[in-house]
């Protein structure tokens, strides 16, 4: 294409070229770039590598931060189930009417079983637990109410749908009032949600370090070759022919160091295991600690990709564009 | 092919570098810009490549002109000059095939183009045996010829040579003018600023000398209607 000389062609569009040929030199233009600076950073082994170690270890913080999220969500899963509702019967309702309303709860589909404990075994259960025996026994009645214990089906035992059952539940008659002991898990839950918080927030700050850090590597790298870039300039090079190495320095920074941070996560979680395995056994539950699965990989990969391009990209922006041939 | 219209530049600071300087380059012409240094021959020479643009007037290529070009169209206006510099500006990382490819590299031109267009114009210089070689292995003129090579592998219409002889003995700049002349034989417009007036006398050409931003008379303009040198009176 020349702007000056009409028909005077280079030997690049002398041929006739149809856009799909356009099209496949420049993915392999695009690809040879890219295998071209995988070289230029194997050309400094040390540099690169120490970027590629200070990539790998803030990706490695917010990532690992990640798993522990994924693990003690996990594990909290299971307490995620209110086991049982209690529901403390009306005073006026005599032991037949109660026993009537067990049945009766039995019933429901919700419910998977029913207990009954009368006044006279919470009595019993109380006097054992407090320590209060004997004051008890000063008493001219009982004053603990008799209560129904409701297990829910496994299906509805999450905070929501149990909270929806006990309002079901105390519309009985003989009810007075019942209560279902979810406070502990709104607290977990609101735990956990900081945790949340606070890794978003770490993770945000160190994913921007990335990209500084990406960025000032590749600003070095070009102040490095500012003769280079001149010349570039002087022979007619797009600034895109001239930027693309940059980009896919920036690009391979990404790729490499979120394939270190990876490795990292996973060799603490080998390491970790045993320590799990140890406090699991104790507690004789069958957890298993859960790394980082394909597609969290992916994500991981991508992510530092993007980053790796952003961070090269404003650094090509604001600097190449200052590297002019005039200015000697 | 080149034309300036009362063009002037004047640098940020005031510096003056040229004032309404006028002239015309015609197709496959060979000429000599000289003039002291800071005379502003460098200036010229940036104006045409468009490392500088002009504070007032108009510089045109072929008609075309190059206040009207948009930076982002700059590139493709440079691939049509091929530029030698005094200093030559070679890559050091690179070897002298992959220094006269480049111009070729960045339009994009298939492989086996490169290669024989690279050897021809190496041929051309009289290098193709030193075309492994890196630059810093090579001779001053050697150096020089290699930068000569990559300004003509596009056979670009126009060159542009900023002082190519500035460090040669003699025997060498007169080879140096020699290859210039044999393009200038093939079509190619040749614009050559140079301060070595011995050499330009030896040589039949014609030369734009400039003094202090302004052009001189140019002795070997004549005036087709009247007969006269250009501007005697004027």
């Amino acid at each position: 294409m020349s702007l000056l000389f009409k028909g005077r062609g280079n030997q690049a569009n002398s041929q006739e070229k149809s856009t799909f040929l356009k099209l496949y030199f420049f993915v392999l233009t695009l690809f040879r770039h890219g295998v071209h600076s995988l070289g230029e950073m194997w050309r400094t082994p040390m540099a690169s590598l120490m970027t590629i170690l200070v990539l790998g270890l803030s990706l490695t913080l917010p990532t690992t931060l990640y798993v522990v999220v994924k693990n003690v969500q996990k594990v909290s899963s299971g307490f995620q189930e209110a086991a049982e509702i209690s529901l403390f019967v009306k005073e006026s309702i005599s032991e037949q009417e109660t026993q009537t309303l067990v049945t009766r709860l039995g019933l429901y589909p919700e419910v998977e079983s029913v207990s009954f404990i009368s006044q006279a075994q919470a009595l019993d259960e109380f006097k054992q637990i407090s320590g209060f025996g004997q004051a008890l026994n000063y008493l001219e009645e009982n004053p603990l109410p008799s209560v129904v214990l409701v297990t829910p089906t496994k299906r509805h035992r999450g905070a929501d749908s149990a909270q929806a059952l006990l309002e079901k539940l105390e519309q009985e008659r003989e009810v007075e009032f019942g209560k279902l002991d979810i406070e502990w898990l709104e607290r977990l839950n609101a735990l956990l949600g900081l945790l949340k918080e606070s890794v978003f927030t770490v993770g945000v700050l160190l994913l921007s370090a990335v990209v500084l850090i990406i960025g000032n590597t590749i600003r070095l790298s070009i102040m490095d070759k500012k003769e280079e870039i001149q010349v570039l300039k002087l022979v007619g090079a797009t600034n895109t022919f001239i930027h693309t190495p940059f980009l896919w320095t920036g690009i391979w920074y990404g790729i490499v160091g979120g394939l270190v941070a990876f490795i990292c996560v996973t060799l603490m979680l080998w390491w970790l295991e045993s320590a799990v395995s140890l406090v699991v056994g104790v507690y004789q539950s069958s957890f298993v600690l859960e790394g980082l699965d394909l597609s969290e990989l992916m994500l991981l990969l991508l992510l530092a990709i993007s980053l790796g391009f952003i961070g090269s990209y404003l650094s090509v922006r604001k600097y190449i564009r200052e590297i002019e041939p005039e200015k000697v | 092919m080149i034309k300036f219209d009362q063009v002037s530049k004047t640098y940020p600071g005031g510096h003056r570098a040229l004032e309404k300087v006028s002239f015309e380059l015609g197709k496959g012409e060979l000429a000599f810009l000289t003039g002291h240094s800071g005379a502003g021959k460098s200036t010229l020479l940036k104006l045409i490549s468009l490392m500088e643009r002009p504070s007032a007037g108009k510089v045109s290529i072929n008609d075309v002109d190059l206040n009207h070009i948009s930076n982002r169209q700059v590139p493709f206006v440079r691939r049509d000059i091929g530029i030698i510099f005094q200093n030559h500006r070679l890559l050091e990382r690179y070897n002298v095939f992959d220094n006269v490819a480049l111009p070729l590299v960045i339009e994009g031109t298939h492989r086996k183009h490169i290669t024989k267009r690279v050897h021809a114009a190496l041929d051309k210089v009289g290098l193709l045996d030193k075309i492994k070689c890196q630059p810093s292995t090579l001779s001053g003129g050697e150096q020089q010829r290699v930068g000569i090579a990559r300004a003509i592998v596009n056979s670009p219409p126009l060159l542009l040579a900023d002082e190519p002889t500035g460090n040669l003995d003699p025997e060498l700049s007169m080879e140096i003018l020699t290859l210039f002349e044999d393009f200038n034989r093939h079509g190619t417009s040749v614009l050559i600023a140079t301060h070595d007036l011995g050499l330009i006398a030896r040589m039949k050409y014609r030369s734009l000398t400039l003094e202090h931003g302004r052009m001189l008379q140019d002795p070997l303009a004549i005036d087709p209607l009247k007969g006269d040198y250009l501007g005697g009176h004027s």
